[in-house]
């Protein structure tokens, strides 16, 4: 098989490029790596929870991570579990609450379009003798309060609905949801996977009322190998992970300190002026959206629009073209985006979450997840908006389905 | 679950992703068919124009990923010249190797290909011509059944779930 070297001496270096796959990992600032380098050799190189110089100046990077967790999220009180990244996180949130509570409670609630790091791990407790029911969503994305609370019984052990959609954007009223479980029983416990959520939208969980929540470093342009759970004082949770612990007593193994110092920096990054971030990713969002459905033609815009949008997240689908080749088109040219397709996903099955709004395969299939960050500025949205309707173009002309419908508009038109 | 390998093309599929060759519907083509689903995220249009048992010209449409691309435009480059009987005995390795090698989750779309020429050349026969040679099996090859496996299994995905294709 090809080497990974010689395909990329093939595709070449694009002469600019602009990248908006944050969704699936992000690039990282100077300063945050600048933040991260003197912890491999200069200082804090040694383990947090021994006692020597390094150690304890590692023990002071976690500790001050922590502390600027907990006043970005509004936490009094409560733990912050520090994981190697998110999927960790969540399987702890599922997993660790089953094994911490008592074998009474059996029924697992969630969303339909939960990240696989929720619904994998809560399928595996199946096995077990759980059982995950999933609340269907609507066109939009948003789970109803009502059919919540009809799935609500004595047997409901927990709720896990994420705070933003990772990939249509969807901002949940977590809120209402949260009252809507408690309501009926104060003992379950409710998580929310706010990864997409944090650094984009307002998150304070005194007022939320969540008992689990979680954060990941490389979506706030962080580095990738730091998770964050955040646990209600009172929830009980059991490791699911077993081994030397440090200073986590829920997760094992060394933390990533350099990592750590580098989420340390991006938190700084993120949360000063971060109504203006916030505001400069929503002006790019609808720059970038409206420049799409205006200039190219069949195109449906997956998720809400407005306020209840994530300010980063565009996701459209390209009627008549697969997404895959969108994503390899796109890339020759310098615009780096993935896709909810089947082809690059390596399963038959497009993305679970563009179906789960009732868009058909063929709709997933041409699926494109663009988000921005405030790290661009109008002039790269302009360039992915001069070069995202020729390669659509391009990839249509190559399609029997956009002749199809080509021909088909045709022949309308002449009746 | 599945692992999520990132697709290495060769530079051969990428090259043919960039400049398809024999790209287009044919107008005047003696033959035409189509395999594959859009709802499986694969199509292949295969145009034949046909004389004295021998394709003289060929092209193709493909909807699918960038592999799809290549392999549906590499075959109608194989099979330009060669009697009705050679192309039959294309094979999807043949393809493969044609491309420099494709990643194994995508061998489905050189079968898709072949699968698309060996119905057109069967089309052919019982539409147009109205014979049946000594060579054509009468059952369907392999690829052709892997075609026509892909078109009702997505049928039976949107039955299964009530979603009307």
């Amino acid at each position: 098989m090809v080497k990974v070297s010689e395909f990329l001496k093939q595709h070449g270096k694009p002469s600019r490029e602009v990248y908006l796959d944050h969704e699936n990992s992000g690039w990282v600032p100077p300063e945050v790596v600048e933040a991260m380098l003197p912890y491999f050799n200069q200082r804090g190189y040694g383990h947090p929870s021994i006692t020597n110089l390094p150690g304890w100046e590692a023990y002071e990077v976690v500790e001050s991570t922590l502390e600027k967790v907990n006043k970005t999220i509004n936490a009094r009180g409560g733990e912050l579990v520090i994981t190697h990244n998110g999927t960790e996180a969540n399987n702890l949130a599922i997993i660790g609450t089953a094994l911490g509570s008592g074998r009474e409670r059996r029924k697992i609630i969630t969303s339909a379009i939960e990240h696989v790091s929720i619904l994998f791990p809560a399928r595996s407790l199946e096995e077990y003798g759980y059982r995950v029911v999933t609340i269907p969503v609507d066109k939009e994305g948003f789970v109803d309060p009502d059919m919540l609370s009809m799935l609500i019984d004595y047997e409901t052990l927990m709720v896990s609905i994420q705070m933003v959609n990772h990939e249509i954007g969807t901002i949940q009223n977590i809120k209402t949801l949260v009252e809507t479980v408690k309501d009926k029983d104060d003992r379950i416990i409710f998580h929310t996977d706010a990864v997409d959520a944090y650094g984009r939208i307002k998150i304070d969980v005194e007022e939320l009322g969540v008992d689990l929540m979680t954060l990941s470093s490389h979506k706030i342009h962080g580095p990738r190998g730091v998770g964050v759970l955040y646990v209600r004082e009172g929830v009980r949770l059991k490791p699911i992970m077993h081994g030397a612990l440090s200073t986590q007593k829920m997760w094992p193994g060394v933390e990533n300190i350099p990592a750590i110092a580098g989420f340390n920096k991006a938190i700084d990054l993120t949360f000063t002026n971060f109504d203006d971030n916030v505001k400069k990713m929503k002006m790019l969002r609808d720059m970038l959206m409206d420049g799409i459905l205006n200039n190219v033609p069949e195109v449906l815009l997956n998720g809400p629009r407005g306020d209840k949008r994530a300010p980063d997240n565009v996701n459209i689908s390209f009627l008549h073209v697969e997404g895959e080749s969108i994503t390899v088109e796109l890339s020759l040219r310098g615009v780096y985006v993935s896709s909810g397709s089947a082809c690059t996903s390596r399963v038959l099955e497009p993305s679970h979450v563009i179906l789960a709004i009732g868009r058909r395969y063929e709709e997933a299939h041409g699926s494109i997840l663009f988000k921005v960050s405030r790290y661009h500025n109008k002039e790269d949205i302009e360039y992915v908006l001069s070069q995202v309707p020729p390669a659509i173009e391009r990839l249509r002309i190559i399609s029997p389905l956009a002749r199809e419908s080509r021909e088909a508009v045709k022949k309308v038109v002449e009746v | 679950m599945s692992t999520r390998t990132p697709l290495i093309y060769t530079p051969k599929i990428l090259d043919l992703f960039r400049n398809p060759k024999n790209l287009g519907k044919m107008e005047d083509a003696t033959v035409s068919s189509q395999a594959g689903s859009p709802a499986c995220g694969d199509v292949i249009t295969i145009y034949l124009k046909i004389e004295d048992s021998r394709i003289i010209d060929a092209s193709f449409e493909s909807y699918g990923c960038a592999a799809n691309i290549a392999a549906a435009s590499i075959i109608t480059e194989m099979v330009k010249g060669k009697t009705l009987k050679e192309a039959w005995d294309i094979t999807w390795e043949d393809v493969t190797n044609e491309l420099g090698g494709l990643p194994s989750i995508k061998y489905h779309c050189s079968i898709l290909a072949v699968g698309g020429l060996k119905r057109a050349i069967r089309k052919y026969f019982q539409e147009i011509v109205k014979m049946h040679p000594d060579w054509l099996p009468k059952d369907l090859s392999k690829e052709e059944r892997q075609a026509l496996e892909e078109e009702e299994l997505i049928e039976r995905i949107y039955r299964k779930y009530g979603v009307v294709p």
